[in-house]
């Protein structure tokens, strides 16, 4: 592994991109040491694990990590790997347990607070008396925590790094994308469930290829998803085809980066597209009040109306911002040119069933890879990043040049730039020049000063 | 020879028969799915079919009903006659990228088995049929999936006797899912 990269292989201000930071094993290393081992990652929705005792066993890049909730009901994140001799300790996607037994030598780890000074800390070591005389310091022991977690209206995220900034600092504007996706219809933050499942599956794709789908590509949409909109996949059936419905409002009509931060959204934070025109009529007008009720809460609590649709936060975590879908998809990173996609549905926590039942529904036949939308960007995800291996391709970078000088500052939020034009490479631009100043190895600390200290 | 007896006799005739009949079913399925006969496919649907596929989790094994989702969670497929005609048409469009070209498929089905009949053999109107699949999927040039689980299917009998489905339930046989995506119908 190489401690930093090349800077020349990103090119962010000409729009140029080497195609080796998608095919290259020593690149792929140095990401998982710079980027996933400091960034702040996606673990889960606290409707996940709502139980003293209940756990989802989640990943943070490569590796398995298990989201708990202990006995007093607070919440952690901890390497799903035994600390005597690395066994996984859990191998269930999901559970009750107040412990964790590793099935190799029995090391057990508690997750209850009344036996154990810290949560998932060594609680029994057979044969501690005789085999250990009592030496072993199991409080030295324990799985290891992340070093920061935090609950955002019950989004869980968390980071190994103790010096990676707040996660505040680190979403920046961004947050009113991620509040939107923890709100209900009516716009009520923390008013959403995950249902249950996490639809997991294998491409052989490079993993920002996901980030960037959802980042602010929105030129793919109208080549890569013709397909759907000619069979009325949308809400509005067969009448209204398009795959959101007729929003009576364009979907986007710019797009927002943050440009010190590497987040982005197809949308703008000023500008709130509508609610789609269903097939039921029952359903256009439950939503039609529920956005009403929504831009209203909006107001009086000061937060920008917009900030919706597909975008990512840095690195690996992508969203359907909105309702019509509300969706997340983490790419975690398995080599150079493979990647585990792992995607989780919300919904409003206090829908009437059948409109629950109608956007699962939706949401599936959308999304995933059985989704008649998602299906498409997988194929060419996968091929885009195989045609991208061989000796002659890796010399030719990539085009990144859409839009290139056609963003100006935002009027909404003081750290984000919007484009002109719905059509842009300027988010990617951004979210490569993030990438690039984590590559580099620099601290947190230069990198706050190369970015003014903001 | 007791009356008793010619009437089991029939009854295991008649099974028989039923058998062979859904065998030859799911048979034609196979053929009409991998020859890319998709219309006709959606010909032997019941109006009110249903087809899912849930999502398969590892669970400890004393908590055995929650190692697949349920109806309400999260699956892979969740379809109606509505959602699967889709599937056909988007295949139709010539624009649908994750199969065009499109992928050379071969359906296995095996260990079949008649679940149960309703009301009864020598008058079925009603039949629940269990098997096994195996998918095989080549594509483009090296791009090969496997896919194997069972099925569990309702076939009813329409109007003029012949059988359509109505109820597909696949249970695919991974956790996670090692193919980029599900383009194939099971």
């Amino acid at each position: 592994m190489t401690d930093s990269v090349d800077p020349l292989m990103v090119d962010p201000d000409n729009g140029i991109i080497s195609r080796e930071i998608f095919v290259s094993q020593d690149v792929f290393d140095t990401e998982l040491e710079q980027i996933f081992a400091r960034a702040w990652l996606f673990i889960g929705h606290e409707s996940q694990i709502p139980e003293p005792g209940d756990f989802f066993n989640s990943r943070m890049g490569t590796e398995s990590v298990l989201l708990t909730r202990d006995s007093e009901g607070e919440i952690h994140v901890l390497l799903n790997s035994c600390r005597h001799r690395g066994m996984k300790v859990c191998r269930y996607d999901e559970g009750n347990t107040h412990d964790f037994v590793c099935p190799y030598h029995g090391w057990s780890y508690s997750t209850d607070g009344t036996l154990v000074s810290v949560a998932g800390e060594l609680f029994g070591v057979p044969h501690y008396r005789a085999g250990y005389d009592r030496k072993l310091d199991r409080s030295q022991w324990g799985l290891i925590p992340t070093a920061q977690m935090v609950n955002h209206h019950g989004l869980i995220f968390a980071t190994w790094d103790p010096d990676t900034p707040s996660f505040d600092e680190y979403t920046g504007g961004f947050r009113f994308w991620l509040d939107n996706l923890a709100a209900n219809t009516a716009g009520e933050r923390g008013r959403v469930k995950a249902l249950r499942g996490v639809q997991k599956w294998r491409i052989k794709a490079n993993w920002k290829f996901v980030s960037e789908n959802f980042l602010g590509d929105n030129y793919h949409g109208p080549t890569s998803h013709s397909s759907v909109d000619a069979v009325g996949l949308g809400p509005g059936g067969k009448e209204a085809p398009t795959r959101h419905g007729d929003n009576k409002k364009p979907r986007s009509i710019g797009s927002t980066s943050f440009f010190d931060l590497g987040h982005g959204g197809v949308t703008t934070a000023g500008y709130a597209w509508g609610y789609p025109e269903f097939e039921d009529e029952n359903m256009t007008t439950y939503f039609q009040q529920r956005w009403q009720q929504r831009e209203q809460r909006l107001e009086a609590e000061d937060r920008p109306i917009g900030g919706l649709g597909p975008s990512t936060m840095f690195p690996s975590m992508s969203l359907h911002a909105g309702a019509f879908p509300r969706a997340l998809i983490v790419a975690h990173p398995v080599g150079p040119t493979e990647t585990e996609v792992w995607r989780w549905f919300l919904v409003d926590d206090d829908l009437p069933e059948d409109i629950e039942s109608w956007l699962r529904r939706w949401y599936l036949r959308y999304s995933g890879p059985a989704g008649l939308v998602e299906q498409d960007d997988m194929e060419n995800w996968d091929y885009a990043t195989d045609a991208s291996t061989g000796t002659i391709a890796r010399r030719y970078p990539y085009n990144y040049q859409l839009g290139l000088g056609m963003a100006s500052p935002s009027e909404v939020l003081d750290d984000a730039v919007e484009s002109s034009y719905l059509m842009t490479e300027e988010n990617a631009r951004n979210y490569y020049r993030r990438w690039a100043a984590l590559m580099s190895g620099a601290s947190w600390a230069e990198i706050d000063q190369a970015r003014g200290g903001k | 020879m007791t009356t008793a007896s010619t009437s089991s006799v029939d009854a295991r005739l008649a099974t028989l028969l039923l058998k062979d009949e859904l065998t030859e079913r799911l048979h034609l399925e196979a053929d009409l799915l991998d020859e890319q006969r998709f219309d006709e496919w959606l010909e032997l649907l019941d109006d009110d079919v249903t087809y899912t596929m849930p999502l398969r989790l590892n669970v400890h094994h004393s908590d055995a009903d929650r190692a697949s989702t349920k109806e309400g969670d999260v699956s892979w497929f969740e379809d109606d006659l509505s959602t699967l005609r889709m599937r056909v048409e988007q295949l139709a469009t010539g624009e649908h990228w994750a199969e065009e070209p499109r992928s050379r498929v071969s359906h296995l089905v095996s260990n079949i088995r008649l679940l149960s009949v309703a009301p009864n053999p020598m008058a079925p109107e009603m039949v629940e049929v269990g098997c096994r699949f195996l998918v095989y999927r080549n594509r483009v040039a090296d791009e090969t999936d496997i896919w194997v689980g069972r099925r569990t299917d309702t076939w009813r009998a329409d109007t003029q006797g012949h059988w359509r489905l109505l109820r597909r339930h696949l249970l695919l046989d991974q956790g996670v899912l090692m193919a980029k995506n599900l383009t194939v119908l099971f």
